[in-house]
């Protein structure tokens, strides 16, 4: 590694105050963080510091969404596979592995590579009209985009969203760390509104299937709320064989996700059992109820099903949008999930309702905060003026 | 009567190095160094010239905003350098030192006879009184007030620290001293805090109230301690006192002269044989250093390393530090060192790295910031290591805003730059915490008052 060493030091000065290409410093610095970890020491404060910094931190989470992003590619060739006749005669015919996870990966890599050269080009823009540094932030959320969209997203239209999400969820307030809402759910949402047909329906989720005929293509949400009992056996909602976001449908790979970002402490343990705990709440409540087929879906597989798994480990839980109080987490948390829910259940026209419960919460977070540490204020006042009553 | 503090949020920092309790004499350093740096907020007016001869406790300088406070010489000797940067601060004072002290004479007086003016003044005469610090603010205390408590903490829970016990074991006399002085500025308690984990002649300490401490770093830090014995609301003053100054203080009424001999722990990973020697405060320790520290790419900090300074290029002893530690420096680079799971020799209170598997193991910690800084991002850390009834988050965003009633609100009179040095540590966006809060407490000084 020392040559690599040698021909970045080399090239260096290039980019140093006066150099040639001083304005794009940023993009030779991101490049350099990348493949060293800068020999920048402690110049003020502690001489010491802990180990983890941003770069580590989102990579972690990248890794967390591998199996997801593996499974989907996978679960996108099965989906579009299963769907088409028997090319043999033989009733026990699977299509091969490779095939069927080959077809997928085709489709996803892609998205992913648009999502990353779309939003890493914009990050790098900003950075250089700013004069900072390149913000970690995008390596997740350039995963994130790619897995809660339907496959045949036109791949300009992810773009689009890319590009929306990033300008105007995030740098116009600032850049990484500064932004209210979800980026990635930014540019969901954007899709959602922008490009109704294609992100929603029953022909969106299985690959191909609006070119053929015979398709059936529907979400077990979407089923439910055209009031009819889904096809699909709890194992194969938990394994995620079912139609749906290319990341969202597999809750075992979610899960093992999951279990790396608490093991890591990266994402808070407090927002997922909150949340899983609204959603719970939730849950019963329309159980008990029970006026129609979304109402009477036990409580347990709501949990399952549509993106919820996903929205709340990979989502709910990013620190900049969450509630920022570890009071706080847990207030923002269960409404999260008591909302995703009740979204589901009464609003038809969208039968998933994570991104939307999300996306509020975000904004509400703020404010959950403020009365958090309000708390805090007043305990502090209180003391102030038992002392003043005693002097 | 006594009360038990149990920290539970914290991080003790084990590092390599720490100091055998044995103690030598340092060899008497040639040249001493006042640093009016060391002094928060002080503006120094010189009461001497290139090439005086002074005494022991004689003046050098005093504040300009408060005239009476007197920063006195460490040493007797002649005055080699007046070091000064723009706009003609100064930077440092060198006195050429005797080859033995000779000492002003401020007589030998009992405090317990004495009345508070009194004490105050042979405090102020003497070049003793900036060793008294307040809270809030940290800086030096203004004789003219009225704390209502003086807090002393018997040890520090900081990295390497030295042991206050250790380096006082034959000065008992002096701290009993020095605290009847002590006691003699407020009309309220002098609190003592101590170890509650070891057994130190500091419990027979009369005169004050002591106070058991346990837990992780910073159970040691004095502003913690008042945190949880009797926190600072606006408008009150604490002052604060580190243990060895104490005993200086009681040296000046014992035998009437200002004789700042401190002994100091030489430590880190970097010292071949980590002990304790017997020094004076602004001593030159770059023979100590030069003698004891083989490798040259190293940092020599006077203090501990979350809180000290960085004396690499100018090797003088601190006015507040007992400590010396070097460590390596960490200029150099390490390729995809942020891969999860990969490298760790480095200590992080997060899992991706594994650390946490072995609490016990001492680590050879270099100055590199392990990243580079960044927004806040992650939230949750810094309470980790926050034991005080604060968000510490949230009052550096107060004060990186200038906000001062938000600041107010979220107790920054409660802490001082080094409450926050371990949420620097832990810092995940290398957010430098300890800066943002001496501003924000420069800022209420101006603001406030």
């Amino acid at each position: 590694m020392n040559f690599l060493r040698k021909q970045l030091d080399k090239i260096k000065p290039n980019f140093d105050k006066g150099g040639k290409f001083e304005k794009y410093a940023p993009v030779y610095f991101a490049f350099d963080t990348f493949m060293f970890v800068p020999n920048h020491t402690t110049k003020r404060g502690a001489h010491v510091r802990d180990g983890n910094d941003l770069k580590r931190l989102m990579y972690v989470v990248v890794l967390a969404l591998l199996p997801a992003l593996f499974f989907g590619m996978w679960n996108i060739g099965y989906q579009h596979y299963t769907q088409l006749p028997n090319p043999t005669d033989d009733p026990n015919f699977v299509f091969p592995f490779m095939d069927v996870f080959m077809f997928g990966a085709l489709k996803v890599i892609p998205m992913v590579i648009i999502s990353y050269v779309v939003g890493l080009g914009i990050e790098f823009i900003f950075a250089i009209i700013r004069g900072h540094e390149v913000n970690e932030g995008y390596l997740v959320t350039g995963m994130l985009i790619p897995l809660i969209m339907p496959i045949d997203l036109p791949l300009w239209m992810l773009a689009l969203s890319v590009i929306f999400s990033v300008i105007i969820g995030k740098e116009v307030f600032g850049g990484t760390g500064m932004n209210i809402m979800n980026p990635a759910l930014i540019a969901r949402a954007f899709a959602f509104f922008s490009y109704a047909p294609f992100m929603s329906g029953d022909k969106v989720w299985v690959a191909d299937a609006s070119t053929i005929d015979g398709v059936s293509g529907e979400t077990i949400l979407g089923t439910l709320a055209s009031n009819n009992t889904p096809s699909y056996s709890v194992m194969e909602m938990f394994m995620g064989y079912i139609p749906g976001s290319i990341g969202e449908t597999s809750v075992l790979m979610i899960l093992i996700g999951a279990a790396l970002l608490l093991y890591t402490g990266v994402a808070s343990w407090r927002v997922m059992a909150s949340g899983v705990l609204g959603a719970v709440v939730m849950g019963l409540l329309f159980n008990a109820w029970g006026a129609n087929a979304l109402m009477n879906f036990p409580w347990w597989q709501h949990l399952l099903v549509g993106g919820f798994a996903f929205g709340i480990v990979f989502m709910a839980t990013d620190p900049v949008t969450a509630a920022q109080t570890n009071v706080g987490k847990w207030i923002y948390g269960f409404f999260i999930g008591f909302f995703a829910i009740m979204i589901r259940v009464f609003n038809g026209a969208y039968p998933e309702g994570i991104m939307m419960a999300i996306l509020l919460m975000n904004v509400f977070a703020p404010t959950i905060d403020h009365y958090v540490v309000e708390s805090n204020i007043k305990r502090r006042n209180k003391r102030l003026e038992k002392n003043l009553k005693a002097a | 009567m006594s009360k038990d503090i149990r920290i539970k949020k914290g991080l003790d920092i084990k590092l390599k190095g720490k100091a055998e309790k044995v103690v030598s004499v340092a060899s008497r350093s040639k040249v001493f160094a006042i640093n009016p740096s060391d002094f928060q907020g002080v503006i120094p007016k010189l009461t001497i010239k290139l090439g005086d001869k002074i005494k022991a406790g004689e003046p050098i300088f005093f504040s300009k905003k408060m005239e009476n406070i007197k920063f006195a010489s460490p040493v007797s000797g002649e005055i080699i350098e007046i070091n000064r940067g723009a706009k003609r601060k100064i930077l440092d004072i060198k006195i050429a030192a005797d080859a033995t002290d000779s000492y002003k004479d401020f007589g030998i007086k009992n405090p317990t006879e004495l009345s508070s003016e009194e004490v105050k003044a042979h405090l102020l005469a003497s070049g003793c009184w900036p060793f008294i610090k307040q809270r809030p603010y940290d800086v030096i205390a203004n004789p003219t007030d009225q704390p209502k408590a003086i807090f002393i903490s018997s040890f520090s829970s900081a990295p390497l620290a030295t042991d206050d016990a250790f380096a006082l074991e034959n000065e008992q006399k002096e701290f009993q001293t020095g605290i009847d002085a002590l006691k003699k500025l407020t009309t309220g308690k002098v609190h003592l805090s101590i170890d509650g984990s070891t057994n130190s002649f500091f419990k027979d300490t009369k005169g004050v109230e002591i106070h058991n401490v346990f837990g992780k770093h910073p159970a040691g830090n004095v502003g913690v301690q008042i945190h949880f014995v009797n926190p600072i609301n606006r408008g009150e003053k604490v002052w604060v006192i580190n243990p060895q100054d104490v005993a200086i203080i009681g040296r000046l009424f014992l035998q009437g002269k200002f004789d700042s001999t401190r002994t100091i722990a030489l430590v880190g990973s970097e010292v071949k044989k980590p002990q304790y020697f017997k020094t004076i405060l602004g001593a030159d320790v770059s023979n100590l250093i030069s003698e004891n520290v083989p490798n040259a790419n190293v940092r020599v900090i006077s203090g501990n390393v979350l809180t000290g300074t960085n004396i690499s290029k100018n090797k003088f002893l601190g006015f507040y530090d007992n400590l010396i530690s070097v460590i390596p420096e960490g200029n150099h680079y390490t390729f995809l060192g942020w891969h999860p799971f990969i490298g760790n020799n480095k200590l992080s209170i997060n899992r991706a790295f594994f650390s946490w598997l072995t609490p016990n193991k001492e680590y050879n910690l270099d100055t590199n910031l392990n990243g580079e800084e960044r927004a806040f991002v992650v939230t949750g850390e810094m309470e980790k290591v926050m034991p005080m009834d604060i968000y510490p988050m949230q009052l550096l965003k107060a004060t990186m805003a200038n906000d001062i009633e938000k600041m107010e609100n979220l107790g920054i009179y409660e802490v001082a730059p080094e409450d926050f040095a371990l949420v620097e540590f832990v810092s995940t966006s290398k957010i430098e915490a300890q800066e943002i809060i001496r501003r924000g407490l420069d800022l209420m000084v101006e603001e406030v008052g």
